[in-house]
This record gives C-alpha cells, structure tokens and sequence, in this order.
C-alpha cells in the first residue's frame, strides 16, 4: 500500500530534519506543515518530537494542530508518532503535570532515579515486539536508539505493542486503530530504524 | 537492556576531519561526510564532530557538515566546539545534530547549560568537560579549559554534579593525561564520575586497543567509550572493536 499524502507535524518539538531525511532516504515525498488544515488532508500524518511535554501541548492546543491529529486518526489515517509523539497521546503526562491528547488511555511517568540506573535513558536497547502487521519484518534482539527521561505507561495492556527495559519494563511502542507510536527514534536507529519506518508506511492501517 | 556505546569522534578543521595527538599535529585523515558514512556503515553508535577552528566566520563552514552528515547517516550525532550561546546551539541543532556540547564556555558561564537545557531539552546539551590529574584538588582532578591550556579552580567531580544540577544530560568526560596516548582511558576518574552522577558518561581519551574499551565500560563503569585516532588511521575497524565488546560479555549493539 502506498503511504499516500506524507505529513509531517511541525508543533515546535525539535527540529525535524532527521525525520525528514529519513523519508528523503527512503524515496517517500513528504511535506513538513504546521497548518492543521494540511494535517487534516494527509492520509498518513508523521508526528515526531522532542522537547518538554507541557510546552509541547501549549503549541498543540493553542494552534489546533492536537485537535487536527485527533480527528486524521479517528477518521482512520496512519499516525505514526516518535519519542514526544509517543507521549502526548496518552491522558497526562507527569512532566509539568500535563494533560494531553487522550488518543489513548494512560500516563507519562519519569523513570525513578536509582543508584546504576541513568536518566535520561539515552542510547541503543531492544524492544520486545508484539504481534503486529507493521512490526513483523524486524528481526529478533534488534536495537533502536532511545533518548527520553519519561516513559509511556497504557491503561490497556493491548495498546502494548512492543517493551523496552530500563530499571522498569515499559511500553516503547505502542498502537490503536491507524496510530502507531514508538518511544524510540525510528530516524536515528540505523538501517534498523529506516526499515521499520518504511514498513510502517507501507502497513495497510 | 540498554547497551554501551560506542562513539566516534572525528575532529573537523575549515570543514576537513582531524585527529588532534595532545591537541597538537593534526593530521588530516579526511572528508567528515565520507568518514561519518564510513562509520556508520561500520556499526558506530555516534558520532561527535568537533569543530576545532570554531570561530565566528568559519561556522558556516561547519553548519554545512553538519547538514550534509545528517543526510547521510541515520545514527544521533552532537557537535562541540566554539558552542558558547544559545544562539549557536539553536543552529546546530536545527541543521540536524541531535546534541551539543559545551566546553570551556560552560565553565566561564554555567548557566548556558541551564539555558540550552531549558530551551531544547537535557538530551540536547552535553557536558564536555577535560580534567587533569592534580592532588591538590579534592577529587584528585582538576577542570582544564581552552583544549587543556588554562587550568580553572574547578574539582572535576564538582563540576560534573554542578553540571547535571544545570540540567546536562549527558559528559564527556576526557582525561587530558589518558588522551593521545593510546594506553588506555583513566578508569579511576570515569569510574569516579560516572557512579556519581544520574546522568550517562562518556570516558574519553587514551584508547589504543579495543581491550581498552572493555576496561572502561566495566571497570570504568561508562554508559559509552570514545574512540578517535585507533579507527581513524585503520588500526581498528569498528565492527572488529564491536565483536571484541560483545566477546567480553559488554552488553552492545551488533549490526
């Protein structure tokens, strides 16, 4: 399946030119907006992001981008959120007490600071995957690059599609309906990374 | 689990890559795009550009590496060097680094940190900090600046956890004994470091063998190891370094 009209969400999180330059790479045209109106017309919206959660929903809720993304998802387009955009899809985050775009039942925690156990989880770790259409083609132990200090945490144990261990196991990929959400930066996570992107944007959503 | 690191340095002057021995003689081994390719395609887990002429008028010169390196490796990468505002930091980030790091403009001004970190996030600012040994210093080592000229009043543990109270996410923390000579990272100052602070610490300086690596991420206890010169000159190819990692019992990425 083609992945369609390619929209990438610019709400101020991060620059996104490695998102970019991972679409370039895969041949896949894409457009980066900030326009609600441009997401509402995608038929797969790329919704990346790093930063602060608070800060991020402010953007989000201020130009109507949240609002944009909530609908493109419950009419069935593909969503594909990365690092941040795993985050604020949940019902609040524990960074600065935020709530946030409720696409899926759940929280944001800070991971627990420990003696051995560093903060942020920065570097490359495995994921266990689920079951999944687009999550079939990866290979057993392989590594995606982490780089967060908060974890995702689904009401629904379903919305689990792939854990991560970091002190607690967690969920690092998450998916319900059209969206699919990975605590990890698929666009950083070497040809490992740019084949799980392109399989997410060739899965049949 | 998450796996140790392995991070190649590639110092870059007018927009070409070095490797400086003690900060002096450096020899040009080569085009930065070409060798983050060469890298990446041999399993590296990151790389760090340092910009060694870092002045004003040639940091286009770098902004342009750095464009050019993210189009074409798929693996985060920081730049340091001359980083000494906001406004730097904002433009190599922008231009596709995942981090940066700051150096001798942190010590003059430590709440740079705290500003790059309340800008863009802990993730996006990195410590870099070179220590010399020194027993007049509380923790044995004393905070060097300016690529190891001018020595500060600063303990090197102190800074470190006055760094992470800044909000740095990450040090790299290079010994300006180990560095250059190849025989082996000071274990006793990463280990130091790196169990007392919450944040990941890269050890730097003194690699000469993939052993010394294993050295410094058990017995060093560093979250990552940096490498230059042993990969630069074809000593060590990084896949080979990698297998040594994982044969050791070192938690690692394979490719």
């Amino acid at each position: 399946m083609s992945p369609g009209r390619v929209t990438i969400v610019d709400y101020g999180a991060g620059n996104l030119r490695s998102v970019q330059n991972a679409l370039a790479r895969l041949a896949v045209p894409h457009e980066v907006t900030s326009d609600p109106e441009e997401v509402r017309r995608a038929d797969t919206v790329v919704f990346p992001g790093v930063g602060e959660a608070s800060s991020a929903m402010a953007v989000l809720a201020r130009t109507g981008l949240g609002e944009a993304i909530r609908g493109a998802w419950q009419a069935g387009r593909r969503l594909i959120g990365i690092c941040l955009g795993c985050q604020v899809i949940l019902d609040r985050s524990e960074e600065g007490g935020t709530p946030c775009l409720g696409l899926v039942p759940g929280v944001v925690r800070r991971f627990t600071r420990t003696p051995g156990l560093k903060v942020p989880h920065m570097g490359w770790n495995t994921v266990r995957f689920a079951d999944h259409p687009a999550l079939r083609g990866v290979p057993p132990g392989t590594s995606f690059y982490f780089v967060h200090s908060y974890y995702p945490v689904p009401a629904d144990a379903r919305a689990t599609a792939g854990t991560t261990e970091h002190g607690v196991e967690f969920a690092s990929c998450i998916t319900s309906g059209s969206l699919i959400a990975f605590q990890f930066h698929l666009e950083k996570s070497g040809p490992a990374g740019l084949a799980l992107l392109g399989a997410c944007l060739a899965w049949d959503a | 689990m998450l796996q140790k690191r392995l991070v190649v340095c590639l110092d870059v002057r007018e927009g070409r890559t070095t490797k400086g021995v003690k900060f002096r003689d450096n020899v040009d081994v080569g085009d930065p795009v070409a060798m983050a390719r060469f890298c990446y395609e041999q399993g590296a887990d990151e790389l760090v550009f340092y910009d060694i002429t870092a002045s004003a008028e040639r940091r286009p010169i770098m902004i342009d590496v750095v464009r050019r390196v993210g189009e074409a490796i798929f693996i985060p990468f920081s730049v340091g060097g001359g980083i000494a505002s906001v406004e730097d930091m904002r433009t190599v980030l922008l231009a596709g680094a995942e981090k940066v790091s700051v150096n001798s403009p942190a010590v003059r001004s430590p709440r740079l940190i705290a500003e790059g970190a309340g800008l863009f996030g802990s993730q996006c600012v990195v410590l870099g900090m070179d220590a010399l040994a020194d027993r007049a210093m509380p923790s044995g080592y004393r905070v060097v600046i300016d690529g190891g000229r001018t020595p500060t009043d600063l303990d090197a543990l102190a800074w470190a956890h006055e760094a992470e109270r800044l909000g740095a996410g990450e040090i790299v923390l290079n010994s300006i004994d180990a560095d250059g000579t190849r025989q082996g990272y000071e274990l006793r100052l990463t280990r130091m470091v790196s169990q007392a602070v919450g944040i990941p610490v890269v050890a730097s300086g003194g690699a000469g063998t993939p052993d010394h690596l294993v050295d410094v991420l058990r017995e060093g206890a560093a979250d990552a190891a940096l490498v230059a010169s042993m990969v630069h000159f074809g000593t060590y190819r990084i896949s080979d370094i990698k297998r040594r990692l994982h044969e050791a019992g070192i938690p690692v990425r394979i490719s």
